[in-house]
């Protein structure tokens, strides 16, 4: 069983029914023990980092991810679920969950596009993901595939290696992050299209113990 | 950097298409289900569902549309229409819509666009505008002015003001529909687009008068809008979206590609 990690952080169900169009079925809980047993589990989220961190450890969901990470089971964060595993974010200045060193900050204000006009934010749209490296859970993922974004905040980490992949939005940032049994995505595989999709159903497969190349 | 967005728009009365969509050998399809399954397949950005359903009590079968749209579907759609409470917003987001859309309930309550913002996020409101060209004066010194019911009625608001007005309370984009374009298939409203697009920082999706390809061209460079709504261009099967997103691909225009 999939785990899909609700900590009243946005609409899930949207994750559940992707899932549910892969045929792998799923349980969107807020229990830590179920937490615990599920095989897998999913950390989406929309909105700001402070509410979701309290929400987190309200329900001791933080200690669920921390013991799942420590147990090698496989993760993906998406979205914020991407911001809240860094160390610390500049939204409402919160203290995060540590797995991945390195830090969330705002997009730039100032910063302008080709023809000179100023980036909006928050980056909102389709975008491409640069692939540093090989992992499995872009295996049959065409590199020009993109993918939807919502996010005023980006994940800087300070190790290179945490980096699978980059998306360019005025900057560039780390839109895909890695470590070990865990990946976490900026953008929303659930939102976008048969590539996301793919991500999804590669996850469901990953067996959380291969590496990156 | 981000693709500018084809977006079609189907209007839904009582669970049905108002139009039927001809495609593939001219069948005239109803089920807003399956041509939103049809778009999704073709490479559209993003759905607009706009319900002109007139009875409240009916209002649940959209709900239920949404419902199945968004288990076959796997892009961003946003419902519009009859959305008038943070009630009515918070139901057609649990069924699955990415955004809702606003517009007549926000002009008669602008504190509805920062109320739904606070409870679901900015990204999950549009600010649906309809709009018509008049003489400027000084209520409307744009010489754009708000109009409701259809176009039917005036409500005396400037649109560049209330375009700026939306964004402080708010708005996570807007969807820009000119009254004058609207059904002439004689282009998109530029400068109107122009003017909101290049003054908010939000996105704006231009809406009202695509009759060819180029006109979808013009909006998303002379227009500056980061989005185009598309109806009648696409449902009658003059164009595909395909066909569309390659003749833009091929001028220059970043647009997704591969779906």
């Amino acid at each position: 069983m999939i785990a899909i990690i609700d900590y009243e952080a946005g609409n899930l169900t949207s994750v559940q029914r992707a899932l549910a169009h892969l045929g792998k079925p799923s349980v969107i809980t807020g229990d830590l023990w179920e937490v615990m047993q599920a095989e897998r589990v999913i950390f989406p989220g929309v909105g700001a980092a402070g509410k979701a961190m309290e929400g987190l450890k309200k329900r001791e969901l933080d200690q669920a991810l921390l013991m799942s990470y420590q147990q090698g089971k496989p993760i993906l964060g998406i979205c914020l679920g991407t911001q809240i595993v860094m160390d610390w974010s500049e939204e409402n200045n919160t203290s995060c969950l540590g797995l991945i060193k390195g830090k969330v900050l705002r997009f730039p204000e100032d910063e302008v596009d080709g023809d000179g006009r100023k980036l909006k934010v928050p980056h909102m749209g389709w975008n491409q993901v640069q692939l540093r490296r090989k992992h499995s859970l872009f295996e049959g993922v065409p590199p020009e595939s993109e993918f939807y974004f919502v996010h005023a905040y980006y994940p800087a980490p300070e190790n290179p290696v945490s980096v699978l992949g980059e998306t360019c939005y005025g900057i560039n940032f780390a839109s895909v992050l890695y470590s070990r049994n865990m990946i976490a995505v900026q953008f929303h595989p659930e939102k976008s299209g048969r590539p996301g999709l793919k991500i999804l159903s590669n996850f469901c497969a990953w067996n959380g113990k291969e590496h990156a190349e | 950097m981000l693709s500018k967005r084809i977006i079609p728009c189907l209007d839904v009365r009582d669970g049905k298409l108002t139009k039927g969509i001809k495609f593939k050998g001219n069948v005239d399809i109803g089920d807003p289900v399956e041509i939103a399954t049809f778009y999704y397949e073709e490479g559209a950005d993003e759905l607009v569902f706009y319900d002109i359903t007139a009875s409240s009590e009916r209002r649940d079968i959209m709900i239920d549309t949404v419902r199945r749209v968004a288990e076959k579907i796997f892009i961003p759609f946003s419902v519009g229409g009859g959305i008038r409470t943070v009630e009515d917003m918070r139901r057609v987001l649990l069924a699955g819509a990415e955004k809702v859309s606003i517009n007549s309930a926000a002009i008669r309550d602008p504190d509805l666009i920062h109320r739904g913002a606070e409870a679901f996020g900015s990204q999950a409101i549009v600010l649906g505008m309809d709009v018509k060209k008049v003489p400027p004066s000084e209520k409307t010194p744009s010489g754009y002015e708000m109009v409701i019911d259809g176009g039917r009625t005036s409500v005396g608001l400037d649109a560049f003001a209330w375009a700026i007005e939306g964004e402080r309370l708010g708005a996570g984009e807007i969807c820009l529909n000119s009254i004058d374009a609207d059904g002439t298939q004689q282009g998109y409203e530029l400068p109107l687009t122009k003017l909101i697009a290049s003054n908010v920082a939000i996105p704006v999706i231009a809406s009202g008068g695509a009759g060819s390809i180029e006109h979808i061209l013009d909006v998303l460079t002379q227009g500056v809008a980061d989005a185009a709504l598309v109806a009648s261009i696409t449902h009658y099967g003059t164009y595909t979206i395909r066909q569309i997103k390659s003749f833009l691909y091929d001028k220059g225009i970043k647009v997704r590609m591969t779906w």
